[in-house]
């Protein structure tokens, strides 16, 4: 039993921290999420050389390892310095979904310039009625000799407008709600029939609503065998799931950390803040929720990692999904609270921490969904 | 990063559940299983088979008779005690006294009162808490005033638990009053066969007087009994409250718990048609039960990890005391919950050993009420939750 970090695992922390610390102050963030694509490409770039773009995948796809605890301590690096640029969209959604779906080839053609920072994606699972249902698939894929046309809407794509490449999964057999029945396609994000509606989330990073409306690619841009990908989607969510958990348990970290710092400088009443025992219990339970998020989602990420069956990981990610989305609502409310007026305001991180946070709880299941599949597994 | 046991490991995990399927009378299972506490005599019975087997004292330097285990073996130890439901020994000798002796405690006071903790010859009990010193435990009135070889001891402790069975008392006494509170206090070991001392059972919500007011008359205590120096004793007392918050999670118990819960919830009805696993309110509550259960696992092996290589007990294990706490008052509320009407009968006899009468609701729902009455209890002792609270304020953030 070891829960310190590997000499890799502090290499990857360490070599964020200095980049964050070198490049990606607060007012940085800002005017790159004003920017057009709403991310830095130069960053992007720097990510492919550190080799962070790497660390999603396996060794066998050419990647650093693809262990869910090397991806959990670096999001929750990321989740402190609240970094915007696209690494859950084209890496671990993208990336993970062609890693667990697509055949040899088509790994051997897309991986390698995930990796090298050469192509942004985004990957369309959520549908506007799915909520959290991955296996709610309504858009359709019907098959046209050596062709596939695909009809439907999808929502909350994140990275879409950036994408040269979007990775959709539809329907080709099968009801509204069956696991079978689901494949997926890379779809050229220009082809004719594709609609991108692109906004900017509470917490800066891009996304958009996608309509598809007979949009036709061959039969050879399906990921791996018609029908079958429910599993690698799921798979693939949980991973993404743990990701932004670890990027809420840094998060939090830094909410946590800037509301003690304050506590300690802010006067009122011609004493610091931070001796008033009403809010020094409040902290204390701020770190209490810090430290449980952080322990489920080291969990949730052994678990991931090990030889366990598909449905006890699946269920450790749900139980971590649930009590980080517990601590995020605590945390972050307390944050804002504890700060006063000041913390409500667009010039102090603390908001855009609390933005940050309140997404990951919604994103791939919200808190009580969560707790629900869990009891249900 | 890994949770992994060693191979060593598990094959002492192994050795560990094989001999509490052994050895851990099976009779002993069954009354807790069933809400009905273990009597002295059972307890001291159960504590000698550990001390046969050498393991009577995990957390002893091997020089006294301890096991030398390793942080994790004495969790595993733990682990596997608390799923088979097996008591841990009584804390007052094993886990408070003996270590402050080991500490302060002169060679022959070592000599005279450890062997006899291993063996569990001698009931030991507390004397911390004063009718008017809770939580603020340095502002203790109680007098011990120096009379040749011998202190004289006027005042009273509270809230002392088995000080009914006890054979000795172990206090915090006032010798000094000139000085900052903190600095006039001593430890003080007392036997509770001395003329002087008189005990007040005190009867708590469940009907059960599991603790004392200990009264103290002109007692007479030899001089010898005062463990290291005059007025050191907070210094002792400090060093005691901050070790062994080892296993205080009680994450194995609370497994043990949850498991209960599970079983108890489908075999009862939801007065639907269905069992209380159908109850959408009540599956809910109970899957976040079993989360933070998970949390606090994994929280606790966090800090097993950090002990084992090394790093002493931080502040950060007052986390487990409120979390554990917290967790175990929730998972109460959860037997409440199932019993409903049948929790509500106040026959605390029933659970006593050697009822004989006829027992009141299915299985021993009538419990569940008794139990979360008497389980307030966790969150004010040991350092009340809002004291925890204090220490990581403190401790850790730094406030």
């Amino acid at each position: 039993m070891d829960f310190s970090n590997t000499e890799e695992q502090q290499m990857l922390q360490e070599s964020v921290q200095k980049f964050v610390h070198k490049s990606y102050d607060f007012d940085t963030r800002n005017k790159i999420i004003d920017s057009d694509k709403g991310y830095s490409e130069e960053n992007w770039q720097l990510f492919a050389e550190l080799g962070w773009l790497t660390v999603p995948f396996s060794e066998a796809d050419g990647g650093f390892g693809g262990s869910a605890v090397d991806l959990a301590v670096m999001m929750e690096e990321f989740g402190k310095a609240m970094l915007v640029e696209p690494f859950i969209a084209t890496a671990v959604l993208s990336g993970g979904l062609i890693s667990a779906q697509g055949s040899a080839e088509q790994k051997a053609e897309i991986l390698p310039q995930i990796m090298e920072g050469k192509l942004q994606l985004a990957c369309a699972y959520a549908e506007p009625g799915s909520r959290y249902n991955l296996a709610n698939i309504k858009t359709t894929a019907v098959a046209d000799g050596d062709s596939v046309v695909i009809n439907g809407d999808k929502t909350a794509v994140l990275n879409a407008s950036n994408a040269e490449v979007l990775v959709v999964v539809a329907r080709e057999s099968g009801e509204a709600t069956d696991s079978e029945g689901i494949s997926v396609f890379l779809v050229d994000a220009a082809s004719t029939g594709i609609s991108i509606h692109a906004y900017a989330n509470v917490d800066g990073k891009k996304a958009a609503e996608i309509s598809l409306k007979d949009v036709t690619v061959p039969a050879s841009a399906r990921l791996g065998s018609a029908a079958t990908a429910f599993s690698a989607l799921q798979a693939t969510i949980d991973r993404a799931t743990v990701a932004v958990s670890g990027e809420a348990v840094g998060a939090m970290e830094a909410l946590l950390h800037k509301t003690v710092e304050y506590s300690k400088t802010r006067k009122q009443f011609g004493t610091a803040i931070g001796t008033f025992q009403a809010l020094q219990h409040r902290m204390a339970d701020m770190f209490i929720e810090c430290q449980l998020a952080r322990s489920i989602v080291i969990m949730a990420a052994m678990k991931l990692d090990s030889g366990d069956n598909q449905l006890e990981k699946t269920k450790a990610v749900s139980a971590a999904k649930s009590r980080v989305g517990k601590a995020i609502r605590k945390v972050s409310q307390e944050a804002i609270q504890i700060h006063g007026g000041i913390g409500m305001t667009e010039e102090l991180d603390v908001g855009h921490l609390f933005k940050l946070v309140t997404a990951v709880e919604i994103m791939f299941g919200n808190t009580d969904y969560h707790t629900e599949r869990f009891a249900s597994l | 990063m890994n949770a992994d046991f060693t191979a060593e490991e598990l094959q002492f995990e192994q050795e560990v559940r094989e001999f509490l399927q052994n050895d851990f009378p099976a009779d002993y299972r069954e009354k807790i299983d069933a809400g009905i506490r273990l009597s002295k005599e059972e307890l001291v019975h159960w504590q000698k088979i550990l001390y046969k087997k050498g393991w009577a004292a995990p957390n002893w330097p091997v020089e006294y008779g301890g096991t030398g285990w390793t942080a994790t073996q004495k969790h595993i130890f733990a682990t596997e005690m608390g799923l088979i439901g097996a008591p841990e020994p009584v804390p007052f000798g094993m886990k408070m006294v003996a270590p402050v002796i080991m500490a302060y405690g002169s060679d022959e006071q070592k000599q005279r009162f450890l062997p006899d903790i291993l063996e569990s010859n001698v009931w030991w009990c507390q004397g911390y808490s004063e009718p008017n010193s809770g939580s603020d435990l340095a502002s203790l009135k109680t007098s011990a005033v120096r009379d040749g070889d011998e202190y004289v001891v006027n005042g009273s402790k509270t809230w002392n638990t088995y000080g009914q069975y006890a054979d000795w008392i172990f206090c915090l006494v006032r010798t000094d009053n000139s000085v900052k509170k903190q600095e006039g206090i001593s430890f003080l070991l007392i036997d509770m066969k001395s003329p002087g001392i008189t005990l007040k059972p005190i009867v708590l919500l469940d009907g059960h007087a599991e603790v004392n007011e200990v009264f103290f008359d002109d007692v007479r205590v030899s001089a010898s009994n005062l463990i290291g120096e005059e007025n050191k004793g907070w210094t002792y007392a400090k060093v005691l409250l901050t070790h062994e918050r080892t296993n205080i999670s009680g994450v194995p118990r609370g497994k043990r718990r949850l498991a209960a819960l599970k079983r108890i919830a489908s075999n009862t009805d939801d007065g639907f048609g269905g069992n209380m696993m159908d109850n959408t309110a009540f599956k809910k509550k109970l899957a976040e039960a079993e989360i933070e259960l998970q949390a606090l696992e994994y929280s606790e092996l966090r800090t097993l990890a950090a002990l084992s290589v090394g790093k002493a007990p931080g502040p950060e294990s007052s986390i487990l005391k409120i979390v554990g706490t917290e967790l175990a008052q929730l998972m109460d509320e959860l037997f409440v919950d199932l019993a409903g009407y049948h929790c509500l009968p106040f026959v605390p006899e029933q659970f006593e050993d050697g009822f004989q009468g006829e027992s009141i609701g299915p299985g021993n729902s009538a419990a569940a009420a008794l139990t979360y009455f008497n389980n307030r209890k966790l969150s004010i002792f040991g350092g009340s939750n809002e004291i925890q609270r204090n220490i990581i304020s403190k401790a850790v953030l730094g406030l």
